[in-house]
């Protein structure tokens, strides 16, 4: 296949799997205000913006107001933000586009239906009372594109550099998410034992959908080790860090043995992997979460990168 | 302007009886509901959003796709009528191939005095480039679209050859499609011949066109300017359904004397390019040197015979609007046979004669620019106003040999659905040729424009056209 298209393949996975992301992170923090006064609710909204790293953008067109209303605009349409839900699907879409070839028809309409729905649903300012709608909305327009991927695609070389892109942008974005809110889950004197903790505990959970998992998986305890456990750690739970690393490795194994031979990305994860291997979490915390975190970051990102180099993506 | 009335009706006749070829749709049509047929009308327009059959239009703020509307009457041609016009089709494209080869060789037929030699020298289609050069296979155009208008029971005549990039075959593709999706009772009911082998055929042509040093299956390659196109869509999908790579210009690359794509385990060469890019922007080191379109070196690999570039670049000068008032002859010197499809009467404004004539008779002729396309830049004299009219003869004047004019035909019409039952518009027909050393093969019907408003004589898409599917019956 054309390094041009491996490329359109893998963005278009990620834009869609970032547009995915940000709309659950919007329901964790839409949630969160609802059960907060107004001040707690704006450093709620704040660490939104934070985490998706848009700080300076949003400041630069709304200052320091970050009123629910503005921010989830700025995250679901605003012009201002290239990282918007809005902008992501139109950027995927336009990525498929451009390799339909690489696409099933069934996987294209897909896309292309999703953005010309997302499009119609954000065309105007998004108001509280529809803001639930819009958010099960956007998920569901990406379910249906995961499900046509996984009912059509053949398990290839295109299936693969997709499902990297998927995985390396879920990766990171579930970092990002412990990156901006690590400090909620250090055992800290003050709150131990508060009604606080227990609900940014839980909001944590929720901005990655884990919150039932988690229930389930504990029996309804919730303390920060083992949230962070299982954020981290848990290749069971689909959105974890260690999860996306056994999605990854598997593909790019599916692709040393389609090409039939590795590269320097299988060399780097390979790295990566160990790395996560050999931690527990007590390890983790002792050398600190937020170093962890953001190694993982960097290393995720120096993996794509290699992907990049290694199949072509670009001239 | 031509009155729908006063042309001929393909479907019935003036005594509103039915022509045979509509004999089996009638009876169909009669059955329908018509509330469900609106319906129907409704929901063709949402499959082709989804699908995304779209196309951009040049000059549009929003880069915005549109789509090309689709009227669901299908139009019908009879098997004998097709037969006849096959022959017409296949001769001409034969001439087409062997005037493209004389023009950029001996060029006999302006020795013989047969078309005028500043017809070839003064034009901008002509490629000095390609002189003394003979492509893989001996093929100029290898896919060619004629366009046919109807005037009467037996009268078809060429409107137009397009031998450089012919398009719209995708869109014939998809109307067939749509229509067996929303009526597939009257496939069984009718015999009409299929289509669907188009791309599968494409491809077996592209390959038996392929240059000696290619291996027994040819890379084929689609190259397309981009996503932002006006006909991107087609371009993917005929590469998708051929399972051809759809590469752009950013792609390819010359090594070792041969152009190659960029693929994920590394540069990989292509034995036919089917290329959608003009001839201007395929190799900035020959043609235009700003051009990011194309691959420099390009032809330099392509006169040493490592590559086969579909349509041949300068295949322009064979269906460039001044060199189509000559087809008559042309056909004549390269197949010794009276030409089976006749030309519209043509006016080369060059002749002062002739010139003269079109200046008196403006309101009742249609003028094109010798070198335009899609309808742009031209003047339909009967709906044009007297400002209009003055506007274009002073521009005529000042540039006599850009323009040809032809009479304003009474094109054949075929019922359109709308929301009172059958309305009859005004339509032309473009069938798609394949040319290899193998042969010639023209698929069964084509690509049909109508243009969907009433009285209305401009059936391109850029002008607010429509398509149909063509039907060719079965014997």
């Amino acid at each position: 296949m054309l390094g041009r298209t491996a490329n359109g393949v893998f963005w278009m996975a990620r834009y869609l799997e970032r547009a995915e992301n940000t709309s659950r992170l919007l329901e964790a923090g839409f949630r969160m205000a609802l059960t907060r006064d107004a001040e707690a609710s704006h450093d709620e909204w704040r660490s939104l913006i934070a985490t998706v790293g848009f700080t300076h953008g949003f400041e630069a067109a709304n200052g320091s107001d970050y009123s629910g209303e503005r921010v989830w605009n700025f995250l679901l349409r605003d012009k201002a933000n290239p990282g918007s839900v809005l902008a992501m699907i139109e950027a995927a879409r336009t990525n498929a586009r451009a390799v339909r070839t690489a696409l099933t028809r069934e996987v294209w309409e897909a896309v292309n239906e999703s953005w010309m729905h997302l499009r119609e649903a954000l065309a105007r300012p998004v108001r509280e009372a529809a803001l639930g709608l819009v958010l099960a909305t956007i998920r569901r327009q990406m379910t249906m594109v995961r499900g046509a991927m996984d009912g059509t695609m053949l398990r290839n070389e295109i299936h693969n550099f997709s499902r990297i892109g998927t995985f390396i942008e879920r990766g990171d974005n579930t970092a990002r998410i412990l990156d901006v809110k690590y400090y909620v889950l250090l055992p800290s004197l003050a709150w131990v034992g508060s009604s606080l903790d227990n609900v940014q505990w839980e909001s944590v959970l929720r901005s990655v959908s884990g919150e039932r998992a988690y229930r389930w998986l504990n029996a309804g305890a919730m303390d920060p080790r083992g949230i962070a456990e299982f954020l981290v750690l848990d290749q069971r739970f689909p959105r974890s860090l260690a999860f996306c690393i056994d999605k990854l490795r598997s593909n790019l194994r599916g692709l040393a043995h389609e090409y039939g031979h590795e590269t320097s990305a299988h060399e780097l994860l390979r790295a990566l992997g160990t790395q996560f291997h050999e931690a527990g979490i007590d390890q983790i915390f002792e050398s600190g979460l937020h170093e962890f975190i953001h190694e993982f970051i960097a290393a995720n990102q120096q993996v794509a990168l290699a992907i990049e180099a290694d199949y072509r993506f670009v001239a | 302007m031509t009155q729908a009335g006063s042309s001929f009706d393909e479907m019935f006749a003036p005594d509103g009886t039915v022509r045979p070829a509509y004999g089996g749709y009638r009876e169909w049509y009669e059955a329908q509901d018509q509330a469900l047929l609106r319906r129907k009308g409704a929901e063709a327009e949402g499959f082709f959003r989804s699908t995304g059959i779209t196309f951009n239009v040049y000059g549009d703020d929003a880069g915005e796709e549109r789509l090309i509307p689709f009227d669901m009457v299908p139009r019908i041609v009879t098997a004998r009528e097709w037969r006849r016009l096959s022959r017409g089709i296949e001769q001409r494209v034969r001439a087409l191939n062997a005037f493209l080869h004389d023009i950029y060789h001996r060029q006999e037929i302006i020795r013989a005095g047969r078309v005028p030699l500043r017809l070839i020298a003064e034009n901008d289609a002509f490629l000095p480039q390609m002189i003394g050069l003979v492509p893989p296979g001996g093929i100029y155009t290898h896919i060619v679209g004629i366009d046919l208008v109807r005037t009467g029971p037996d009268d078809f005549m060429v409107l137009e050859d397009n031998a450089r990039t012919p398009s719209g075959v995708s869109y014939m593709l998809e109307n067939r499609e749509t229509m067996m999706a929303m009526f597939p009772e009257l496939f069984s009911k009718l015999s009409v011949r299929p289509v669907q082998d188009y791309p599968r055929r494409l491809a077996k042509s592209l390959a038996a066109c392929a240059p000696d040093c290619a291996g027994s299956r040819p890379v084929v390659a689609v190259l397309t300017p981009g996503i932002y196109n006006s006909a991107y869509f087609e371009h993917a999908f005929l590469a998708d359904q051929m399972g051809a790579e759809l590469v752009e210009g950013s792609d390819l690359r010359v090594i070792d004397g041969r152009v190659a794509m960029r693929t994920t385990r590394g540069y990989q060469p292509i034995d036919v390019l089917y290329r959608r890019v003009d001839d201007e922007y395929l190799d900035p080191l020959s043609f235009n040197p700003a051009s990011a379109l194309g691959v420099p070196g390009i032809m330099d690999v392509y006169r040493a015979g490592g590559i086969t570039i579909a349509n041949a670049p300068g295949t322009g000068i064979a269906d460039d609007k001044a060199i189509y008032s000559f087809m008559p002859e042309i056909v004549e010197f390269y197949t010794g046979e009276k030409p089976l499809l006749s030309n519209v009467p043509t006016w080369r404004c060059s002749e002062p004669d002739s010139l003269a004539y079109v200046l008196d008779n403006l309101a009742e002729l249609v003028v094109k620019e010798v070198h335009g396309s899609g309808g742009y830049g031209m003047l339909i004299g009967p709906t044009s106003s007297k400002k209009e009219i003055s506007a274009f003869a002073q521009k005529l004047r000042a540039k006599p040999h850009n323009y040809i004019a032809q009479p304003t035909l009474a094109l054949s019409t075929v019922p359109i659905f709308t929301r009172a039952g059958l309305a009859p518009r005004h339509v032309d027909l473009r069938p798609f040729v394949l040319v290899s050393p193998k042969g010639i093969e023209i698929t069964p019907g084509g690509l049909t424009r109508v243009a969907l408003k009433k009285g209305s004589l401009v059936v391109n898409s850029s002008q607010g056209g429509g398509t149909k599917d063509s039907w060719v019956l079965e014997d």
